[in-house]
């Protein structure tokens, strides 16, 4: 017994180090599963008010830029609502829509790192929620991860986790748009097949079979194409229509059937087994 | 006396956290390169400390680090590593001399003060990115990233500490 404390107090500082590196690579691990980043991320009261206050005294530096960003996409919103074949007028009664909208502000960006988060100023008091879609005026930019009361942490498509379903444009051949973590202007879209007929330059769009996202939201455009090493499905290198290193303006998406999908995905699974 | 220092520490918690996580890691120079300033902490702490305080010290630093940019806790776990190998840097830069009453950083040579920085901010950017990238096949990126990032970490911490340096008395 006596030697055991010797011991304890002898390596006293070794064992707490071993401790506290412990702790962290736990985190760390833990993490790296989806959707286990709960403890550790910008979305807290804490560091998003500072974020938000910073970003309040910074954002008017671009805010000409921002504005004309928001007129061109109202512009072009315009066009399509005053040419629109069928006059029936959107409805306004929530239970006839599929889609909620809910706008916010990046308060933190980053697009230098292996697993790139954003940080954005709505959370659960604007019933945002995790895995809502968030988008710009020009593309998508990612999922919710986390949500604070005030504040969410975005998961954004420059990440090594990031997996969201995509199509070639005017056709139904979708794959898996993942990052390679080497360039943030590109993203590589996998799992298309072989025989699909693809010309450099072809846009992007974020596919049905998603949860998330609402169909034929922009993507990019196709930058270069090969096969990969099984030769039978392409691996497209994408480039963005997002600026990912300004971004400002944003909108979360919310659909609202995803429960009842979730829910008949997991029936049919269990009927399978 | 001890309550100044431990003003003066405080200080530099808080200000090269927020100096880091609003100035720098927002820099992206290259579209990459991001220093990592808040290792002066451990370069700037007292040398004559109690290493179970300083190490959990070090330990919320890179945690807070983490919490603000989302790096799960990555920044703790190579903080606390260059916590806890401090003593057998020091021992290294400078030699057994360091442990007498009357040693000070200031009073030390200027390769050496560079040495003892530039091996913490080496160690601690191996490590990082080890657990950032974590794998194997992309050594040469984690080396890649270690040395120029270091590189560029090494610059603006020594550009900080020229600029900060206490007093010569």
């Amino acid at each position: 017994m006596q030697q055991i404390i010797n011991f304890l107090i002898r390596y006293k500082i070794f064992l707490l180090y071993l401790l506290l590196l412990l702790i962290s690579l736990i985190f760390t691990f833990r993490s790296h599963s989806y959707h286990q980043s709960r403890f550790l991320n910008s979305a807290n009261y804490f560091s998003g008010n500072i974020y938000e206050f910073f970003d309040n005294t910074t954002s008017y530096f671009g805010l000409r830029e921002e504005n004309e960003k928001l007129l061109r996409e109202n512009q072009r919103l315009r066009y399509q609502l005053y040419n629109k074949k069928s006059n029936r007028a959107g409805s306004l009664d929530s239970l006839e829509n599929n889609y909620l909208v809910v706008r916010g502000r990046v308060i933190k960006n980053s697009y230098s790192d292996q697993r790139n988060y954003i940080t954005i100023d709505k959370g659960e008091k604007d019933s945002v929620e995790q895995d809502m879609g968030v988008i710009t005026s020009k593309g998508i930019l990612g999922i919710i991860e986390n949500t604070s009361n005030g504040f969410s942490t975005v998961q954004s498509i420059l990440n090594e986790k990031s997996n969201i379903n995509a199509k070639i444009k005017n056709s139904n051949h979708f794959g898996s748009l993942i990052w390679d973590s080497k360039d943030y202007n590109t993203v590589q879209l996998v799992d298309i097949p072989r025989l699909v007929q693809l010309t450099i330059g072809d846009t992007i769009v974020t596919g049905a079979m998603s949860s998330i996202f609402p169909e034929n939201i922009p993507i990019g455009v196709i930058k270069k194409f090969d096969l990969d090493k099984s030769k039978s499905f392409y691996q497209i290198d994408v480039s963005l229509f997002n600026d990912m290193t300004n971004i400002s303006n944003v909108y979360i998406i919310k659909n609202l059937n995803r429960e009842e999908i979730i829910e008949l995905q997991e029936q049919t699974e269990t009927n399978d087994q | 006396m001890i309550n100044s220092t431990f003003f003066i520490n405080l200080v530099r918690f808080v200000l090269l956290i927020l100096v880091q996580v609003l100035v720098f890691n927002r820099l992206n120079f290259f579209g990459f390169i991001n220093p990592m300033v808040y290792v002066l902490f451990l370069y700037w702490y007292p040398i004559k400390t109690n290493r179970t305080t300083f190490i959990l010290t070090c330990f919320f630093l890179g945690l807070l680090v983490d919490v603000f940019s989302d790096t799960l806790a990555i920044n703790a776990a190579a903080t606390v590593t260059i916590a806890y190998l401090r003593p057998s840097i020091m021992r290294f830069v400078f030699g057994v001399n360091y442990e007498f009453q009357s040693f000070k950083l200031n009073s030390s040579t200027k390769a050496q003060q560079f040495t003892f920085l530039a091996l913490l901010i080496v160690i601690h950017h191996i490590i990082y990115f080890t657990l950032e990238i974590f794998s194997i096949a992309n050594l040469l990126l984690i080396l890649k990233k270690s040395f120029i990032i270091g590189a560029a970490s090494i610059i603006v911490c020594l550009l900080f500490s020229s600029l900060f340096s206490t007093r010569k008395e």
